[in-house]
C-alpha cells in the first residue's frame, strides 16, 4: 500500500484557465490530476450540442486542455481524472485517443457512463424543490444522476492513463484515487468522509489558493496574475496537506481553506454525496508552513440510498438590453428610460426586470446608500416564450436612441434560450456505471 | 462598524438557496460574532434580498458561521432575471451589515 498520494486540481469549472493545470503536471510531482469542469447547467447545454451533433456533447475545451497537457502527463506518469465527458464521455474518449494518435503517444483511456437517466425519468416524478411534477417546469431535455466513485474505481483498477466521466459528484473524482491507492473499504464511511472533505477543498481549484478570495483592502494576495492551482498530499489515515507549486502566485492559509470548506454547503453536519454523508463540523485545519494547510478530522455516515438527478428543461427565451447615461441627471434620465420601456413592454411579458447598474442592481438593493452616480446603465431583462419576443427587449432599448431621453448611448442587446434545472431522486439500483476502454 | 472590518465571507448557491460563510480574521472574535450576528439579525439585514428562512450553523471547529438563506436568488441561478444570477456578489452584502461591538 502507498503511504502518500498527491492529487492536483487543475480546473474548477468548465471555463477555467488552462495554464495552471500545465504547471501542476510539469512541476507538481503529481500522482493524479483532476479537472472538474461540469456545473449543473453545463451538462444540459452539452446535451443540446449532442442532439445537434451526436459526435459532440463533451466539454468544448476538451481538445485544448488535452492537447496542451497530454505530453506532460505521459512523460511524468500522471493519471488524469476528469468529468469533461459531460453529455458524451465515449465521444470525449475517442477525441482524446485521436489527439494522442496525432501526437504519437500511446495511452489507455476509460470512459465512465451511466449517469444519463432521461429515459428512466418520468415527467410525473416530483421535483425536489417544489414537490410538483417535473413536467410543470417545462419540456425535459436532460436528466443526469450524480454518480459516485464506482465507475472511476473500475477504471483505476485497469491502470488507464485518463478517466473521462459524465456527471459524477465533484468530490468523488478525488475520493476514488484515495480509495484505490490506500485500499480503503467503501463502507468505511469515516475515511470516505475525510476523503470527501479533501475533495471538496480541492474541487474549485483556485478557490483555495486565493482565487475568488483576494480583496486588496482586507485580503491582499500576491501575484494573482500567475495564480497557482492546488494539490493535496493525502495519507492513508485520511489526513492531507494542501499546498501548491513553489513560485506560483496566490496563497494557501487558514482563511482560504475555511472559505472553501463552507462553499456551497447547505448543512455542514450532513454533506450529501453518492458515496457518503460527510460531517464538516469535525474538520480541523492548521497552517503548518508557508502555503501549507493540514487537514485532519471530518467524519461520515452511510451513503444515501438514492442518487440526486439534475433535470434540464426548456425554461424560456431571455431577452436583455442595456443603455448608458452619464453626466448631470444621469440617474434621472436612466429612470425615465426605464419607465418608458416598462410602459412599452409590460403587457407583453409575465416577468420583466428593470435594473440601474451603478445604483442598486447587483445586490437588488443598496441598503439606503443613495448617492448621485456620475454614470449609470439601464438594464432590462424579460422572459419570453419565443426568440422574436425576446429580441423585442433589445430592440426597444435600441429605439431609445430616437424615442427616449437625451444622451443615451452604448446599447447592448442579446437573446438566449434558457435551460432551467430542477432536481429529483432516483433509486440506487436503477443506475449502473458503465466503463468502456480505448487505446491509441 | 461593518462586519467587513473584522470578518470575510464567500457566497455559494444551490438552486434558489444562498449560502454565506462568515469567518472572523481573529479567531478570538468568534464568540462575539455568535452573539451579535444571529440568524434573525441577518434575516433583517437581507430583508430586501432573501424572502425565505435564514438558518445559522455554528462551526466552532473552524471558528466560523454559515448562513443558509432560502428563496434568495429570484428563482435560482438557471432561471433568475437578476444581473448576478448566482448571487455570487452577496457575500459583500452580508459584510455591509453594521454591528455594534464593545471592544475591551
Amino acid at each position: 500500500m502507498k503511504q502518500k498520494i498527491r492529487i492536483g486540481c487543475g480546473a474548477g469549472f468548465s471555463g477555467d484557465r488552462l495554464e495552471p493545470a500545465l504547471v501542476l503536471a510539469e512541476k507538481g510531482e503529481l500522482d493524479y490530476l483532476v479537472l472538474e469542469c461540469l456545473a449543473e447547467r453545463t451538462i444540459a447545454l452539452a446535451q443540446k450540442r449532442k442532439l445537434q451533433d451526436p459526435s459532440k456533447g463533451y466539454d468544448p475545451l476538451l481538445e485544448r486542455r488535452i492537447g496542451l497537457l497530454l505530453p506532460t502527463l505521459v512523460k511524468n506518469n500522471v493519471c488524469l481524472i476528469t468529468n469533461m465527458g459531460a453529455a458524451n464521455p465515449v465521444e470525449g474518449a475517442r477525441k482524446i485517443i485521436s489527439i494522442a494518435q496525432q501526437q504519437g503517444i500511446k495511452i489507455k483511456v476509460a470512459a465512465v457512463t451511466g449517469d444519463d437517466v432521461l429515459i428512466n425519468t418520468s415527467p410525473d416524478d416530483p421535483a425536489l424543490e417544489t414537490g410538483k411534477p417535473l413536467s410543470q417546469s417545462g419540456e425535459l431535455v436532460s436528466a443526469n444522476a450524480y454518480m459516485g466513485i464506482e465507475g472511476i474505481l473500475t477504471a483505476l483498477e485497469r491502470k488507464v492513463d485518463i478517466i473521462i466521466t459524465g456527471r459524477v459528484a465533484d468530490p468523488s473524482l478525488f475520493l476514488a484515487p484515495m480509495i484505490h491507492a490506500f485500499g480503503w473499504h467503501t463502507d468505511n464511511y469515516d475515511l470516505l468522509g475525510k476523503g470527501t472533505v479533501i475533495g471538496h477543498l480541492l474541487e474549485c481549484a483556485g478557490h483555495i489558493t486565493g482565487g475568488y478570495f483576494a480583496d486588496p483592502v482586507k485580503k491582499p494576495v500576491d501575484d494573482m496574475a500567475h495564480l497557482g492551482h492546488p494539490f493535496a498530499d493525502v495519507f492513508p489515515d485520511g489526513s492531507a496537506v494542501i499546498s501548491k507549486v513553489a513560485g506560483t502566485g496566490g496563497i494557501i492559509n487558514l482563511q482560504t481553506a475555511k472559505e472553501q470548506l463552507l462553499y456551497e454547503v447547505i448543512n455542514p453536519h450532513e454533506y450529501f454525496t453518492p458515496d457518503v454523508i460527510a460531517d464538516f463540523t469535525t474538520v480541523q485545519l492548521k497552517e503548518i508552513g508557508h502555503n501549507q494547510v493540514k487537514v485532519t478530522g471530518g467524519t461520515g455516515k452511510v451513503k444515501p440510498q438514492t442518487y440526486k438527478v439534475s433535470v434540464g428543461y426548456k425554461a424560456f427565451y431571455l431577452g436583455e438590453g442595456e443603455i448608458a447615461y452619464a453626466g448631470p441627471s444621469a440617474l434621472e434620465r436612466a429612470q425615465l428610460a426605464g419607465e418608458i420601456i416598462y410602459t412599452r413592454l409590460k403587457d407583453l411579458y409575465t416577468d420583466i426586470r428593470i435594473d440601474y447598474l451603478g445604483n442598486n442592481a447587483i445586490h437588488r438593493t443598496n441598503f439606503g446608500h443613495e448617492s448621485v452616480p456620475y454614470e449609470i446603465r439601464l438594464r432590462v431583462a424579460a422572459k419570453a416564450s419565443n426568440e422574436a419576443a425576446a429580441a423585442l427587449v433589445g430592440e426597444e432599448l435600441e429605439a431609445l436612441y430616437t424615442n427616449g431621453p437625451a444622451g443615451g448611448g452604448g446599447v447592448r442587446k442579446m437573446t438566449n434560450e434558457v435551460i432551467g434545472i430542477v432536481s429529483t431522486l432516483i433509486d440506487r439500483d436503477k443506475i449502473r456505471p458503465i466503463v468502456s476502454f480505448f487505446e491509441s | 462598524m461593518k462586519l467587513y472590518e473584522i470578518a470575510h465571507s464567500r457566497a455559494g448557491d444551490k438552486g434558489n438557496t444562498l449560502t454565506l460563510s462568515l469567518i472572523p480574521y481573529q479567531e478570538t472574535d468568534y464568540p462575539m460574532l455568535c452573539s451579535v450576528v444571529t440568524a434573525e439579525a441577518v434575516q433583517k439585514h437581507l430583508a430586501e434580498i432573501v424572502s425565505g428562512e435564514v438558518v445559522r450553523y455554528e462551526l466552532p471547529n473552524i471558528h466560523s458561521l454559515l448562513f443558509v438563506c432560502q428563496q434568495a436568488l429570484l428563482g435560482g441561478v438557471t432561471t433568475s432575471l437578476a444581473v448576478d444570477t448566482h448571487g455570487k456578489t452577496l457575500s459583500y452584502a452580508l459584510l455591509a451589515m453594521e454591528i455594534e461591538v464593545t471592544k475591551e
